[in-house]
This record gives C-alpha cells, structure tokens and sequence, in this order.
C-alpha cells in the first residue's frame, strides 16, 4: 500500500513536470502506461501493426492533451480511455459494415433470453495454476476472439482492464445497463467455454431448480 | 427469485456489490444451491485467468519508434529546448 502511494505522489510529481514542457518526466510517464497501452490496444485490435498505431495516436494525444488533464480521474483511467477511443475508430473503420452492430442497442441487450450455464462443474485446478500451463495463452485469446465485438469490449475494458462500468459505459457511449447485460453475456459465454475445458468431468452437476 | 432477477443478482455479485438487497436474497439462493455456488466461482476464475493470463509484449523497436515520434512530437509543441537533455 506504501509502495502505490509513492507510485501516485511520482505520478503526481512527473505530470507536473511534464505540463512545464519536460519530455524526460513525460517519457518516464510513458514507459510507466505503455505496458497497458499497448496490451489493451491489442486485446481490442488482435493485431500487431493496428495496436502500434492506436498506442502512439495515444501518447500524441496525451502530448496535445496534457495540460487539460485534471487529477480527478487517475492518470491511467484517462489514457485508457483515449486508447480505447482510438482502437475503436481503427476497428470501426476496419468493420464498416459490423460495426453498425457494437453501439446499437438490440433485443439482445436486455436479461431476457440470457443463455443459463449449462455445462457446470468446478475447475480441477486454480487460475494461478492454469496460467502456468503452455497452450493456455491460445485458448484464451481464441475464446476472446469468437465472442461478438460488442461483448468482447466490455469484457476487456470492465474485467480485463478494470473500469468500473461507468467508465466502460462512457468509452463506449453505452448506457450503463447496457453494458452489465453485455458483461454478463460475455462472462457467461466465456465461462461456459473454459469451463468445458477446465471443469472437472468427475464433478459435473444441474441445478435442481429451474430459474424460469 | 425470477430468472432475470438471478441473472442481474449473479452479475453484481461477482462484482462485490453484496449489500444491494437483490445481493442479500441471492446469497441465501447460494447458502442452498451448490451449482449456483460453483458457477459464480467459475466466472470468477475466468476473470482472473483473463487478468493475470495474458500479457502481450510491445514487439522489438516498437518502444523506440515511439519515443522518436513522440519527441518530435514534444519539440514541435514545447521547442527544442524541452527534450534537449534527453536522447542526445
């Protein structure tokens, strides 16, 4: 706890030297986001020359930006929230036609109709553990990709990321209830997949009741 | 509880919000209900599989070609000056 208290009076301390026009301070705070940047870039675009560019538009803007920044967000929320901006427009243009699809509100985005859990059983082995484990990287990345944008985004950026769902709903222009019925779309449809991988075949249960 | 409420209770509560009332009813559909149990315990997992498991690295020269840009960047804006201790 000490240590994250340091870590913001720093933070602190470099974006006032940076706003004065000091490029080291603003470079240390660039090495500090860039990690994050890129990763979340990335996990929305799938692809390396795409997350390139919308991390450096990021950091451009950031320098064009700067001296507006007030520290009522954290730092961090702020940029990534530029950096999603920026890695939607690159999707956007990138999917014309689909993207239609990620902003609109449809059916789908209300409680009903929601797919139950239908494979249950829990995991033989801890996240920690399966992290470990070589091929896990790849299912993970692929189970990502196979779910619709428009709920693979608010996965990232509320539980990838960690925004809190108003944040989620602001980088997205989605009303906050559309994004927790997303969200929950995306966990239960995540959820069933890697259960079916990771689940214990031994322990497999059904509910005794019938939510319906 | 109706299906819908279970569901948006399932979503919150995963996210910690325990106090809410419709949190309080769906704790005690959990005290009873095993696979309800297991399933909040396995998208908590997934969660934290997705958080802690995958990390994507910036590729090589990516880091540089950043800086570069960034510093021409910041002279534009700041002058010369500004970075002139830095990079050489």
């Amino acid at each position: 706890m000490g240590s994250q208290l340091l870590d913001e009076a720093t933070e602190i301390d470099l974006l006032q030297r940076a706003k004065t026009g000091d490029f080291e301070a603003f470079q240390q705070l660039v090495v500090r986001l860039q990690p994050r940047v890129y990763g979340l870039t990335f996990r929305i675009l799938q692809q390396t020359q795409d997350a390139e560019d919308a991390t450096q538009q990021t950091f451009l803007a950031l320098i064009e930006h700067i001296a507006d920044f007030r520290a009522e967000s954290s730092l961090a929320t702020w940029v990534l929230r530029i950096a999603t901006n920026n890695a939607l427009k690159i999707l956007r243009k990138k999917r014309a036609a689909k993207m239609a699809s990620m902003t609109d509100v449809t059916s789908e985005d209300s409680y009903n109709d929601v797919p139950h859990p239908d494979f249950i059983a829990p995991w033989s082995q801890t996240a920690d553990e399966i992290v470990q484990q070589a091929e896990v990287q790849a299912e993970l990345q692929k189970a990502l990709s196979e779910l619709d944008d428009k709920y693979r985004l608010v996965f990232i950026l509320r539980d990838i990321e960690g925004l809190s769902v108003r944040e989620t709903a602001e980088a997205m222009e989605l009303t906050e209830s559309t994004v927790k019925v997303r969200l929950l779309r995306a966990r239960l449809a995540l959820r069933e997949r890697l259960t079916r991988k990771f689940g214990d075949a031994l322990q497999v249960m059904t509910p005794d009741h019938k939510h319906s | 509880m109706t299906c819908e409420e279970l569901l948006k209770a399932l979503n919150e509560y995963v996210d910690g919000a325990h106090l809410t009332e419709v949190c309080e009813e769906f704790s005690q559909h959990l005290a009873g209900c095993n696979p309800c149990q297991v399933v909040v315990d396995n998208i908590r997992q997934t969660i934290a599989l997705y958080r802690d498991g995958q990390r994507y690295e910036m590729p090589k020269g990516f880091e540089d070609r950043l800086q570069l840009s960034l510093k021409s960047r910041w002279e534009e804006k700041f002058g010369q000056a500004s970075s002139a201790k830095v990079g050489n």
